[in-house]
């Protein structure tokens, strides 16, 4: 009986709940996709609560895909994507979806040489080539000739790459795919690839966990995850033949480099970009954002948390580890904003 | 108990839980009907499922027919989309596993059923039962942080050194694949088939272990070849069950299996399950035919199932024919 009497009491709070929110003048928004972004969008639609209590943004990280899939199927307000949507994905779109940049992404190659603590050097050529399984050895000419001092062993290298879609890979593969002509044309740039070699590890903590257990392994993982685990990674040379170490200065260059070449629909490729600081296997994440709200009311809250996004929002970033957009960028975005009807 | 809040919620009047237990108990119209809406609905799920799978890969099914099964190619850039090495990773890693488990599992009920003293008996069924009930991911982290280091530096080693001969324990050993991945699935599915089996050797009558050894037989003999013969079915049904979950296990194989698409002779080669790819891919998978490659591979794993569980019930079928019940001679 007990059992009985608290299930509709239960039910009665619940009830009187939903009633208070449904009434209360607020504002519901839902979102999906990509999961690399996460924690910046969750402490971003956390602080803007905080601000404007009437409004909760509801994000689910379930991946870039799936974002756009759900956007596609009008089942959420808006997606996120680490990679922007192709001509395709928009075409099926039956209102023109906007892209908004909103954070920067990088990848690291990370490495376990017994015996080397160097910091190596790594050339697109020396990238390209191991990737494709031309290239097998560490002491391999096109390693051993930007290392000068490391003794490199004649060991296999064992590659290491994502096994899940990710962002991830979709980044390095766009890197490969523009210093590599043999990879576009055999690999080619996607969430997922059918990789020439190597093993395949699940999530960031799949591929770091794999390296570092195997011996002579080489991976890539993304740079805040390396940072946040203080995992060693090396040096890539970008378009200028400078050799640059990822962080979020030089992740942020690149895309200040970019910005000169920015389309208006900002889907834009930020990887070997030009400039003597740019790390060159950088990216934008988005956000995509239907060009036409029905529900005004929604349609003035996602116009104004992007703005406020852009300003207040963006000095959220570094403490989360994030390279946070050049002002170029910025500037191109508020303009964009009024395109949201 | 599991119906009464449902019941009793919306008014308690007449309708107070215990009555309507009580009228349960006694109404054989409505235990009929409750018994018989469960199984329907059993079987409402697994049509709904089939039904759902066939619809939403009608796109990969249409393009690549069953050429599908044998394709080796998974290229989502290219968008050419093959099953085959996934189907052989899936039934390699089942196989190692039950190769490993069935004695393991199948002798440990043994012992603990008719050997072991009751007290000890009780113990060690209920750590089995633990074992069962640990989170795949643990089993998986497990594996990638114990296991693959042994299996690299110590077992494929020794392995290559006794067996290597043979083209299974061959190439490089990078701790990962498919001989690390059944290994941790024989682990998985130990406790399935040690608690069904200890269940059914204890089922057993125990007249026909008195009578066994009435007529002079050791315990042994009584065991082997009296107890467990006459559960035969009932083991056949724990391997079955194990197999199931083996063929269908998702996060600790996509953790030590290595995750690439290849048919390799060796089982130090890394590889990939149907049930791996799909939990890898499947959030990302932008593009209708991408999608719907994935979803085939999850009916083509339905249907390995199917298949595997339909050779079993014939397995039994056959030997239940030569005298089920009967000593054998």
């Amino acid at each position: 009986m007990r059992i009985v009497k608290t299930f509709s009491v239960l039910a009665v709070l619940l009830a009187l709940a939903t009633i208070a929110v449904a009434q209360g003048g607020q504002i519901l928004l839902n979102a999906a996709g990509a999961t690399f972004p996460y924690p910046m969008y969750s402490k971003w639609f956390d602080e803007y609560h905080k601000i404007h209590s009437n409004v909760q943004i509801n994000y689910q990280s379930i991946g870039s895909g799936g974002g756009i899939r759900q956007l596609l199927d009008k089942t959420v307000d808006f997606g996120a994507s680490d990679g922007p949507m192709n001509d395709d994905q928009l075409k099926q779109a039956t209102v023109p979806i906007l892209h908004f940049p909103t954070v920067l992404g990088a990848d690291v190659p990370s490495y376990n040489l017994p015996g080397v603590s160097a910091e190596l050097n790594f050339t697109p050529e020396a990238l390209g080539g191991i990737f494709l399984g031309k290239i097998t050895k560490w002491n391999d000419p096109a390693i051993t000739s930007v290392n000068p001092g490391v003794k490199l062993p004649s060991e296999d290298i064992v590659v290491v790459h994502r096994s899940d879609g990710s962002g991830t890979t979709y980044i390095w593969t766009d890197y490969l795919s523009k210093i590599s002509p043999e990879w576009q044309q055999k690999v080619g740039k996607a969430t997922s690839v059918n990789w020439p070699v190597g093993l395949g590890g699940k999530g960031n903590e799949g591929v770091a966990g794999l390296v570092q257990q195997t011996p002579n392994s080489l991976g890539y993982v993304e740079l805040i995850y390396a940072i946040q685990n203080k995992i060693a990674y090396g040096q890539v040379k970008n378009s200028s033949g400078v050799f640059v170490k990822a962080d979020l200065a030089s992740v942020s260059a690149a895309a200040a480099a970019a910005s000169k070449f920015m389309p208006d629909d900002f889907r834009v490729s930020i990887t070997n970009a030009e400039g003597k600081a740019a790390y060159p296997i950088s990216s934008f994440t988005w956000l995509l954002i239907p060009a036409k709200f029905t529900d005004t009311a929604k349609r003035d809250v996602v116009k104004d948390f992007l703005n406020w996004m852009m300003t207040q929002g963006q000095q959220d970033c570094e403490a989360l580890s994030y390279a946070k957009l050049p002002k170029e960028v910025v500037a191109l975005e508020m303009k964009a904003i009024a395109k949201i009807q | 108990m599991a119906n009464t809040p449902n019941a009793a919620a919306p008014a308690e009047l007449a309708w107070s839980p215990r009555a309507l237990l009580r009228r349960m108990r006694d109404a054989d119209e409505i235990a009929h009907l409750v018994t018989l809406i469960a199984a329907a609905t059993l079987l409402l799920i697994t049509v709904l499922l089939v039904y759902q799978l066939w619809i939403l890969s009608a796109e990969s099914r249409h393009r690549f027919g069953w050429s599908f099964l044998v394709t080796r190619t998974w290229d989502p850039v290219a968008g050419e989309f093959g099953a085959l090495p996934f189907v052989f990773g899936t039934l390699v890693t089942s196989a190692v596993a039950l190769a490993l488990a069935v004695p393991l599992g199948v002798g440990a009920a043994i012992f603990l059923a008719e050997l072991a003293p009751p007290k000890l008996s009780s113990s060690l069924t209920f750590v089995s039962d633990l074992l069962a009930a640990v989170p795949s991911v643990i089993y998986g982290l497990l594996g990638v942080f114990l296991l693959v280091p042994v299996m690299r530096t110590t077992i494929q080693p020794a392995l290559k050194k006794t067996l290597g001969f043979l083209p299974l324990f061959q190439g490089p050993a990078y701790g990962i694949g498919f001989l690390t991945a059944g290994i941790v699935l024989a682990v998985m599915i130990v406790p399935f088939v040690l608690s069904v089996s200890r269940e059914v050797l204890l089922a057993v009558p125990r007249d026909q272990r008195e009578a066994a050894l009435a007529l002079g037989a050791t315990k042994w003999e009584s065991t082997w070849k009296v107890v467990v013969p006459a559960a035969r079915i009932g083991i056949f049904g724990s391997v079955f069950l194990a197999l199931a979950r083996a063929l269908g296990e998702t996060m600790a194989v996509t953790m030590v299996i290595g995750n690439n698409p290849k048919i390799a002779a060796s089982l130090f080669s890394p590889g990939y399950s149907i049930a791996a790819v799909l939990a890898n891919e499947f959030s990302e998978a932008t593009g209708n035919l991408y999608l719907s490659a994935l979803i085939e591979l999850g009916l083509v794993l339905f249907l390995l199932t199917f298949v595997l569980n339909g050779l079993a019930r014939l397995l039994i079928l056959v030997t239940t024919a030569r005298g089920s019940g009967v000593l054998p001679s």
